[in-house]
């Protein structure tokens, strides 16, 4: 869906991105993560031409995107930013609206699609006619997410979609982010600096150091197939919770009687002993200790 | 109250002559002002983009800005001759500073992330620009036009000094002649206006632009210039055109007496005395008011017209000296007489040419000419031991040619007596130079008739009429009154008349065969 080969962007002489190359499949949920000046937002960037690359090239659904023009490419590939972005002097309706009238839709087909995302998003009707200025952050958050999903572009791109929220909103609208059907079907690449989010989000996750990737694989790779010290050392802070949280009891128990899509950490916070078919917490354990050390 | 009550009529007499003059202020104002929006936005936008031309951009911006005002049009004059063209473009010069500065602060100010979602969305840079860029920094760029209006319906009186009309007329009118209400009736609806256009254009900046629609904006625009060039005075030229400066429109021994007298009709400007001799010689003027003894007249090839009517009265220069230096140095009246018609106007006029336009000094000139007519005799030595010989002390205004007088007098004095002299140049106006003879700090200086007249005695008006075309009827009213009220006696002319005088190119003159005011009236008719 996504094919990026061999990104290379020089800012002042020093590389920001450098040689960066990727796939990402149709459906597939890429995260590129990393600390601030990794170059994951440069990255990004390069991908709806918002820069242009020194070198390397980008394909989306096989078209070179060097070839297109810039604003039809974008128009055509959904765009969410960290501080939401919205437009200041336009409403919540008028704001959703911009791509559908860039591409000259019918007045009566925006407004029909307007409500039909505010619903899915779980935003109140009233809102479409207020100042982005007067919402809370979640609501402005989702606002940006209504504006890049509204002509249905397959391809998402999104800059720390929640860094500017605080926490306990980031994790709500994180899980309603993932329930959301509109998304399921998108080939999404997310960037973001938070671990959590990244694990939470991501199919696969490419980590990036000084313009380069480290590794791009699975959560499960990443943590217990690190391709070099510096992926090894990156998620020492948070490991034990972050092995809890990606391992699943299928994992642990394979063939066994155990129910689906439930991590070890589910297990955990959530325990209680009258669950049919949950083994018990000193055998999970036990388990965990004999997959690491696989 | 009185102050009021004048105002308020002053007002009803001239209201025609006031709304006229406003329209013209908006017109001059609003066209600049168009004129600058339409160059100065683009220009501020560029620079937004090309941040490394903004120092240039606005450092010369600031630099025209700082010009002074006057000056500018007196560059421009040149150019683009008198009247609305330079005063338009100078008030379009001044109102660009604010509005490219705030352009360009506005749209820097617009935040990035927006500007990049708008990028991110699909919007081309045009629709950046439309859309997101102009509307989100409307209100910084309309405080910028907001100055430049202010700004700008300030200087625009100054467009009176160059024949463009507006409100300044009537300040400046009211300044030569020393008329408050004449000041009020233009300075009170000029800065009604400026707030007034302020308001309106603060109304304006509150709207919440989604975009900015080209035609639509422009459309008032280009309505609001057509309109406003309707407004300014129809198009100069074509029969004889006069300039005169503010205070010969107002004086009854001006233009109200050339009407009166004469039955001048003609198409007349206001423009300031620094600007109207070069603009006749430009050929921007055809007819102006000077002073007959002007140095420009010889410098820029402009002849007087003969008073045929007698209107302006006579200003003929002096010695005014007080009675008592005339016992004290005996003998010194004879020398001074000396110089008794010796300088017709044309001589005067060439001596005032070398000081003011070839800039001689006031001595050389002086000396060149006693040496030329003859008049020149050596310093006689000064007597050593004895007595030391009394000084005479001769005063002079603060113009070239008293300056030059008083130096044919000093030579005189020490070429014919033993007496020492001293001069004191520069004593400021009329009023400083009398007040000096009468308390006999200076001895005796040059004056005028006219001035001793109107100024010093100040007759009342029927008096004023009876001895205008009398001139020895004036000479004895004027004897009689300086010897009565002052001790002071006028010594003989010296033979030039420094008056008021209807100046027009020579070769014009010539051609049209015009050398009378009453030629002129007749032309004119014809």
């Amino acid at each position: 869906m996504i094919k990026v080969e061999n990104l290379v962007k020089y800012f002042n002489d020093e590389a920001a991105v450098n040689q960066v190359s990727f796939e990402i499949a149709e459906a597939e949920n890429l995260v590129l993560l990393g600390t601030s000046g990794c170059g994951k937002t440069t990255t990004l960037r390069m991908i709806n031409r918002l820069l242009e690359p020194d070198s390397g090239r980008v394909w989306i659904q096989g078209v070179d995107t060097s070839l297109q023009d810039p604003s039809k490419l974008r128009r055509g590939i959904g765009y969410v930013l960290q501080h939401h972005g919205l437009f200041p002097h336009f409403t919540v309706a008028e704001n959703i609206a911009v791509v559908p009238k860039l591409l000259h839709w019918k007045e009566d087909a925006i407004r029909a699609r307007t409500f039909e995302l505010l619903e899915k998003l779980q935003l109140p009707v009233q809102l479409a006619g207020l100042y982005p200025q007067n919402l809370s952050g979640g609501q402005q958050q989702r606002v940006g997410l209504a504006r890049s999903l509204m002509v249905n572009p397959p391809v998402l791109l999104m800059d720390e979609p929640f860094g500017a929220l605080d926490a306990l909103t980031r994790r709500d609208i994180r899980l309603e982010f993932r329930q959301l059907e509109e998304l399921k079907s998108k080939t999404i690449l997310m960037v973001t600096h938070d671990v959590q989010e990244a694990f939470e989000l991501g199919d696969r996750i490419c980590l990036m150091d000084k313009g380069e990737i480290q590794q791009i694989g699975t959560a499960m790779e990443l943590l217990f197939k690190p391709a070099n010290a510096f992926v090894r050392s990156f998620f020492n802070d948070q490991r034990t919770q972050l092995e809890f949280k990606t391992v699943m009891l299928t994992d642990l128990f394979i063939g066994g009687s155990v129910p689906a899509k439930v991590s070890v950490w589910d297990t955990l916070e959530n325990r209680s002993d009258t669950d049919a078919g949950i083994p018990a917490l000193s055998d999970i354990l036990t388990a965990f200790e004999n997959f690491k050390r696989k | 109250m009185e102050q009021d009550s004048g105002f308020f009529a002053f007002i009803q007499q001239q209201s025609g002559k006031l709304l006229s003059q406003t329209l013209t202020h908006v017109g001059l104002t609003m066209i600049s002002l168009v004129l600058a929006i339409i160059i100065a936005v683009p220009l501020g936008i560029w620079i937004s983009r090309k941040p490394k031309f903004a120092g240039g951009v606005l450092g010369v911006a600031g630099v025209l800005q700082t010009i002074p005002s006057i000056a500018l049009l007196g560059i421009l004059i040149p150019v683009l001759g008198i009247g609305p063209k330079p005063a338009i473009f100078a008030l379009f010069l001044y109102a660009l500073l604010p509005i490219v500065r705030n352009t360009y602060t506005g749209l820097i100010g617009v935040s990035p992330v927006v500007v990049d979602a708008a990028k991110g969305m699909g919007m081309n840079s045009l629709q950046v620009l439309f859309k997101v860029e102009l509307p989100l920094s409307f209100s910084v760029i309309m405080a910028g036009v907001r100055t430049a209006t202010v700004i700008n319906v300030g200087v625009a009186t100054l467009a009176a000094y160059i024949a463009a009309g507006g409100l300044g007329e009537f300040i400046f009118g009211g300044i030569a002649l020393n008329n408050t209400n004449m000041i009020l009736a233009g300075a009170i609806p000029a800065a009604l206006l400026a707030v007034l256009l302020d308001f309106i254009l603060s109304r304006v900046q509150r709207f919440r632009l989604k975009k900015v629609v080209l035609w639509k904006a422009a459309l008032p625009v280009i309505i609001l210039t057509l309109s406003s060039f309707y407004l300014l005075p129809t198009k100069l030229g074509g029969r004889l055109l006069a300039g005169f400066t503010p205070e010969f429109m107002g004086r009854e021994d001006g233009y109200i007496g050339l009407k009166s007298l004469y039955h001048l009709d003609m198409e007349t400007v206001v423009i300031s005395d620094a600007v109207m001799y070069k603009a006749a010689r430009d050929k921007h003027l055809d007819v102006i008011s000077g002073y007959s003894t002007d140095g420009r007249l010889k410098a820029y090839s402009l002849i007087t017209l003969e008073d045929d009517l007698k209107l302006f009265p006579a200003y003929q220069a002096a010695p005014l000296i007080r009675e008592d230096v005339l016992m004290k140095f005996p003998g010194l009246e004879a020398v001074l007489d000396q110089l008794s018609g010796k300088i017709s106007e044309a001589v005067m006029t060439g001596m005032n040419y070398k000081v003011d336009q070839l800039k001689q000094s006031p001595e050389k000139v002086a000396l060149d000419f006693m040496v030329a007519n003859n008049l020149y005799k050596k310093p006689r030595p000064v007597k050593v031991g004895g007595v030391a010989a009394p000084t005479v002390r001769i005063g002079s205004k603060i113009f070239g040619e008293q300056y030059i007088l008083a130096q044919i007098y000093r030579i005189l004095i020490l070429g014919n007596t033993d007496f020492q002299v001293e001069t004191k140049t520069g004593l400021g106006g009329t009023k400083i130079c009398f007040d000096a003879l009468q308390n006999k700090q200076i001895d005796f200086y040059p004056e005028y008739t006219g001035t001793g007249l109107l100024v010093v005695l100040q007759p009342d008006r029927q008096t004023r009429e009876k001895l205008r075309t009398d001139i020895p009827a004036m000479k004895s009213y004027l004897d009689r009154e300086f010897h009565e009220k002052y001790g002071l006696k006028w010594l003989k002319p010296i033979g030039f008349n420094n008056t008021y005088a209807l100046m027009m190119r020579k070769e014009q003159a010539a051609e049209l065969g015009i050398k009378t005011i009453t030629d002129l009236t007749n032309q004119i008719k014809n």
